[in-house]
């Protein structure tokens, strides 16, 4: 790989340590990702995507150390939900701590170990991330790419009666874990896909998501019990005719976490919702950037973002509506909130639209606020005590966001972990 | 019961007096009835007693069954048995009734010393008042007070009112913005609730409330203070001659 090393220094320092598969079906998307990255460079503030959220955490050569668990914290999500488990220790695949490979209707496999040259992986892996360097430059997407060392192939067939989880653990206080999953929904199949854990210091990670005609995808995500977090993930999703993506994200705690969803859907009536509930105290940066494109006919989209800030805590939201010439009958949704708790908190948002048909419906909003005095006022005159009363607030203000989880019980989690949080961090 | 004591009280963030020595007595079972015209002190007075922000008081004072109530937070008094039925009541999106009332009266209970009641018993107390009443029990699994219509708002305020069972009631213009059959039912619910433990204190513009609420005792409020109290033929007065007469005697 020499002659593809970066003339840039500070690109050299940042994939110095880092390992290069450059053998087996994967290495052409490797080093494509690898041409890409350095082509574009790592990103500096003054780049119009990066203005809002300081990249040096994830530019720098080594991860900034980051403790393992916060003590005061309760146990794992997503423990009461029957599940498939996956375990990935600083970015290691544990098999001894995972449940075997196998489940009705989905194919499994690890992306150290598949190595033959007509697996079906080789047709998404680094394709959708590709796609998605425009018309955003995404570097540490290709970073990703170019040097993840471990991740999960998941091809579904048909539906699959439960969830597969995606559990993080991180046990060394320096690790620099780099993920990329792909996940292909065959035509009719329907897959729940869930994630938690702090996964590692610095933790770079790439989901490809494809589904085919009439294919439904759906993601639960919980980023919080690392309170060191530094992470930049990312979603592609391609979305067939009639097919269905879903995803929500969790954050609590953290010091620095970039989550960019880039949606493309492709066929005709397809949907994709992508949401999030943030909840911030202190030094904690949450940014989510979000782009979805409309290419097919009679296609649904929502961007649902909801963030309670305090302390000092700073939210961030770049969230874009592309419809492309021909994409009639859109129907476009994005709401981005916050809650600030106080006067020491900042939300930045950016919402775009940018369409070019004539027969669309897109509609967007983003507020900042506080908490209501007088719907506080209300709750109190009936016996709620000020405490209880701003949480049921803060609650109802995540509320959309939290109903775009389809699984019942799964929403319950999240709800909880939720009014847990809010009761640790009182007001 | 509510032992009122020359309460003055002026807006926190303008230096202007709103209440200008009230005294006022509700006896456990009696219903009084407050009118005045437009810049009374009427709302005022509602909101100081539930303890909303934005007021100080400068002199007097205001207790229920001999408490402090001006010394108290809002869910102190809430708990000490006071309630006030809201002349706008707040749309809380995304907060459920059910889990609002049910909040609500446990927190009430815990700070009484009282059990906290299960979720199973608690719709059975629901089904039961809203029966009572008269009110589809279905408003309950809404969002406070979201998309409803303003008479659903007024019976909503009633049905908190018999869930949580205050011993002295507030009624901030519960009939405003009420037609003549939303009135009627919201007055029966109202005169449901009425029995010897319970004070009531309804503040209104109008007679029309009152041929519905039958009080013991109407004060007119007037400036901020009350100038003058009578039986129920004062209401009749009033809508009869206006506050013009009363007034100017009262100033004579």
């Amino acid at each position: 790989m020499a002659e593809a090393l970066p003339q840039d220094d500070a690109l050299a320092a940042r994939i110095a340590g880092l390992s290069f598969p450059s053998e087996g079906w994967q290495a052409p998307a490797r080093f494509d990702a690898l041409a890409r990255l350095t082509a574009m460079g790592l990103p500096k503030r003054r780049d119009e995507y990066w203005r809002y959220t300081d990249p040096a955490s994830f530019t720098s050569a080594e991860p900034v150390p980051a403790s393992t668990l916060d003590d005061g914290d309760e146990g794992m999500v997503f423990e009461a939900i029957d599940r498939l488990k996956l375990v990935f220790v600083d970015g290691v695949f544990d098999a001894a701590a995972s449940d075997p490979l196998a489940l009705e209707n989905v194919e499994i496999g690890l992306l150290s170990e598949a190595q033959s040259d007509i697996h079906w992986a080789r047709d998404l892996y680094g394709v959708l991330e590709a796609r998605g360097q425009v018309p955003v430059k995404r570097p540490f997407a290709a970073l990703n790419t170019a040097f993840a060392t471990e991740g999960v192939l998941i091809r579904v067939t048909g539906y699959v009666p439960r969830p597969i989880a995606l559990i993080y653990i991180h046990s060394s206080d320096t690790s620099d874990a780099v993920l990329h999953h792909c996940i292909r929904v065959e035509s009719g199949a329907d897959v729940t896909i869930l994630e938690n854990g702090p996964a590692a210091a610095r933790f770079t990670k790439v989901m490809e998501v494809d589904v085919a005609e009439g294919g439904r995808f759906h993601h639960i995500r919980a980023q919080g019990r690392d309170h060191d977090r530094r992470a930049s993930t990312h979603i592609f999703a391609r979305v067939a005719g009639k097919g269905l993506f879903k995803s929500f994200t969790l954050t609590a705690n953290g010091v620095m976490t970039r989550n960019e969803a880039v949606i493309e859907l492709v066929g005709d009536e397809a949907v994709a919702h992508v949401a999030g509930a943030a909840v911030g105290d202190g030094k904690f940066h949450h940014d989510d950037t979000v782009f979805v494109t409309h290419e097919g006919e009679a296609c649904e989209s929502r961007q649902v973002f909801k963030k309670v800030l305090k302390n000092g805590a700073t939210g961030v939201f770049q969230g874009k509506i592309l419809v492309k010439p021909g994409a009639q009958k859109t129907d476009g949704y994005q709401i981005s909130q916050s809650l600030l708790l106080d006067e020491d908190s900042v939300f930045l948002a950016k919402p775009e639209l940018e369409i070019y048909a004539d027969d669309v419906k897109c509609s967007h909003g983003s507020t900042s606020g506080a908490i209501d005095e007088t719907g506080l006022f209300y709750l109190r005159s009936r016996g709620v005590p000020l405490k209880a009363a701003q949480s049921l607030l803060v609650l109802a203000f995540l509320a959309e966001a939290i109903q775009e989880i389809e699984n019942e019980e799964i929403a319950e989690d999240i709800r909880q972990r939720l009014e847990n949080w809010l009761a640790r961090h009182e007001h | 019961m509510l032992e009122i004591k020359n309460l003055h009280v002026k807006l926190e963030e303008e230096d202007k007096v709103i209440l200008k020595g009230v005294d006022l007595t509700v006896e456990a079972g009696k219903v009084h009835a407050i009118m005045g015209p437009n810049g009374s002190g009427k709302s005022t007075l509602s909101y100081v007693l539930a303890g909303r922000d934005g007021y100080e008081v400068t002199a007097g004072s205001a207790t229920l069954d001999g408490e402090e109530l001006l010394e108290m937070e809002p869910e102190e008094r809430a708990a000490a048995g006071l309630f006030l039925a809201f002349q706008y009541p707040v749309e809380i999106p995304g907060v459920g009734n059910m889990t609002f009332m049910r909040t609500a009266l446990n927190a009430q209970r815990k700070a009484r010393g009282q059990e906290e009641m299960s979720a199973g018993d608690f719709l059975k107390l629901v089904r039961e008042k809203a029966k009572a009443l008269k009110i589809d029990a279905d408003m309950m699994k809404r969002p406070v007070n979201v998309g409803f219509s303003g008479g659903e708002k007024k019976r909503n305020e009633i049905l908190q009112m018999a869930i949580l069972e205050p011993r002295m009631c507030i009624l901030d213009e519960t009939d405003s913005g009420l037609d003549v059959d939303a009135l009627k039912l919201v007055s029966d619910g109202v005169n449901a609730l009425r029995d010897a433990g319970r004070g009531f204190l309804v503040i209104t513009h109008y007679q029309r409330l009152l041929d519905h609420i039958r009080p013991d005792v109407v004060h007119i409020m007037a400036n901020g203070r009350i100038v003058k109290t009578g039986g129920p033929e004062l209401a009749l007065e009033v809508e009869k001659n206006g506050y013009a007469d009363i007034l100017a005697a009262e100033e004579a």
